[in-house]
């Protein structure tokens, strides 16, 4: 994908903003997002969150394709909901990979670029398959494209009117590394260009990459908003459980307690072998003590395990803080 | 209408394996046709028997079923509807335009095939001929609004087509005349029953509803059909995987 992006910077002086306010939308007895209220502004924003928190269905609020069951979704005051014209600021990338299999891909991006009604449909399709580096492939049949093709011409689709806001549903599923950076590039530099660029994805190294601002989903709530810094810091400040092996587990559990680094510690066993579970406030302090603690003790370290790293674990303590 | 839905619709419909089936039930009747001609001879009577009950009862409703419910049915199931959806494009556009491009698959692979083994059997002879095509063309955009919509409002539009077609119209229609009022093939029969004239009672062509009535259900459905089906495109929910 072009490095020099061929679209026009937008003006400053008019910044486009997406709104929600309060928005919550459920499906029968299951609450799908609640009561989540965000402002997007130009640049590359980070939906982060695992499978399941929502992201989707809030991106399917925020293109229009959902109406929420309370509250408001806006593009500059314009509701996205029930309001068609609202597509000429919108450009939407789906994480379902259909498109229409039959035709090729430089068809199927002329056929976009006519259905927005394009003043020269030939050229915006032109460019918009340039952005993404599809040329070679662009008389080749949708349907015989990889998963990364498919995502370069899904993403000119979106590009094809030149909208002010672009919607990407995990964008980077089934991308190559090199794919992976050259859509992280084209991405940054719609950013950049004054374009509320938003993307999902439950992939935290993924969004730091890139966002500018990060804003997290957990369990369909708004569990954090910030820059990648912010959450980052939340989630390392957050206490971290470990399960310790060693050679002495009860000297390393007093040595441990002892220490500031820690709230708790608990003898166990586990498949009939003992284990030493460990509740550390102080991540840092901790990391650096504990491989003293344990020389200077002459204990032996056969196994240190974070037993609640999963992403959903880490998204569930920035929902309860 | 957009020529650009109008297009896309075109090639999915024609571009998919169960369109086969349009290719092949027009190719059959003509076969039927031209078999029966050899055999009887030019005759009114078998015309009759071919056009209404294989054409007219069987050929134009199935066809309709796959063109009525692909022309935006596997488009809503897997997604792709978001590139016609994600557009400042009046939503009754793309439903009129999808059913301007289904009827005209209907009358290029039924009306048409109607008309051509109508011909091969019966000649100009009373009329036969052109009283099935245009109540196959009447059937169609009818069948056509009816399987549109319910491609719109349910996933299990064939199924309910299906249903429709071969249990209401053909088996319980069969037996039991109030059923055959509510019936597509009824009302357009009532515009075959008028075409063919004076020869309708000879050729056993009898619809069970009357001709104002066929024309105005026909109307009705095919009008009010086609409206709400844009009405409901324009609420069209789509949510992801989650």
């Amino acid at each position: 994908m072009t490095a020099t992006l061929p679209y026009a910077p937008r003006a400053e002086a008019a910044p486009v903003e997406m709104k929600l306010e309060q928005v919550s939308r459920w499906f029968g007895n299951v609450v799908a997002v609640n009561d989540v209220s965000m402002t997007v502004r130009p640049g590359v924003t980070g939906l982060l969150g695992p499978n399941g928190a929502g992201k989707s269905t809030l991106i399917h609020l925020m293109s229009g394709f959902l109406p929420p069951s309370s509250g408001t979704v806006t593009v500059n005051g314009e509701p996205t909901w029930h309001n068609e014209s609202i597509y000429r600021r919108i450009g939407l990338v789906p994480e379902r990979e259909a498109m229409y299999d039959g035709v090729s891909g430089w068809n199927f991006v002329l056929a976009n670029a006519k259905l927005h009604r394009l003043p020269d449909p030939r050229a915006a399709a032109q460019r918009a398959i340039e952005t993404v580096d599809m040329q070679a492939a662009s008389s080749r049949d949708v349907g015989t494209y990889s998963k990364g093709m498919k995502q370069r011409i899904k993403m000119a689709t979106a590009l094809v009117h030149d909208p002010d806001v672009l919607l990407l549903d995990e964008p980077f599923n089934g991308m190559d590394p090199r794919q992976r950076l050259q859509l992280m590039d084209l991405m940054t530099e719609l950013g950049r260009s004054g374009r509320v660029v938003l993307f999902s994805s439950h992939i935290l190294e993924e969004v730091e990459q890139i966002a500018a601002g990060i804003e997290v989903m957990v369990a369909g709530r708004h569990a954090a908003s910030g820059d990648f810094r912010e959450i980052r810091r939340l989630m390392t400040e957050r206490p971290h459980q470990y399960t310790i092996r060693s050679s002495d587990d009860r000297a390393l559990a007093a040595a441990l307690i002892a220490d500031g680094s820690t709230s708790g510690v608990e003898l166990g066993h586990k498949t009939g072998s003992p284990l030493l579970n460990v509740q550390a406030t102080d991540f840092n302090r901790f990391a650096h003590r504990l491989p003293v603690f344990a020389r200077e003790r002459g204990i032996r370290l056969y196994e240190v395990t974070p037993a609640d790293e999963s992403l959903e674990k880490v998204f569930s303590y920035l929902v309860n803080r | 209408m957009n020529a650009t839905v109008a297009g896309l619709t075109w090639h999915s419909l024609v571009g998919r394996r169960r369109a086969l089936l349009l290719f092949v039930l027009p190719v059959v009747l003509i076969a039927l046709a031209v078999l029966v001609r050899l055999v009887s001879g030019e005759s009114s009577g078998s015309a009759t028997d071919l056009l209404g009950s294989f054409s007219l009862g069987f050929l134009i409703p199935l066809l309709c079923l796959i063109a009525g419910t692909g022309a935006i049915g596997p488009e809503i199931d897997d997604g792709s509807i978001v590139y016609l959806l994600a557009k400042p494009l009046n939503r009754y556009v793309i439903a009129i335009s999808k059913w301007i491009v289904a009827i005209g698959v209907i009358v290029l692979f039924g009306v048409l095939p109607t008309l051509v083994a109508g011909f091969i059997l019966a000649g100009n002879q009373d009329g036969v001929a052109t009283g099935f095509a245009t109540g196959a063309l009447l059937a169609g955009v009818a069948y056509i609004t009816v399987f549109l919509l319910l491609a719109v409002i349910t996933r299990n539009a064939v199924v309910i087509g299906l249903l429709y077609a071969l249990v209401w119209e053909a088996a319980i229609g069969g037996y039991v005349p109030g059923a055959q009022t509510l019936s597509i093939q009824q009302w357009a029969l009532a515009v075959t029953e008028k075409m063919l004239g004076d020869s309708a009672p000879a050729l056993g062509v009898d619809s069970a509803v009357g001709l104002t009535t066929g024309l105005v259900l026909l109307f009705v459905v095919s009008l009010g059909g086609l409206v709400y089906t844009g009405f409901r495109l324009r609420s069209i929910r789509i949510n992801g995987e989650e």
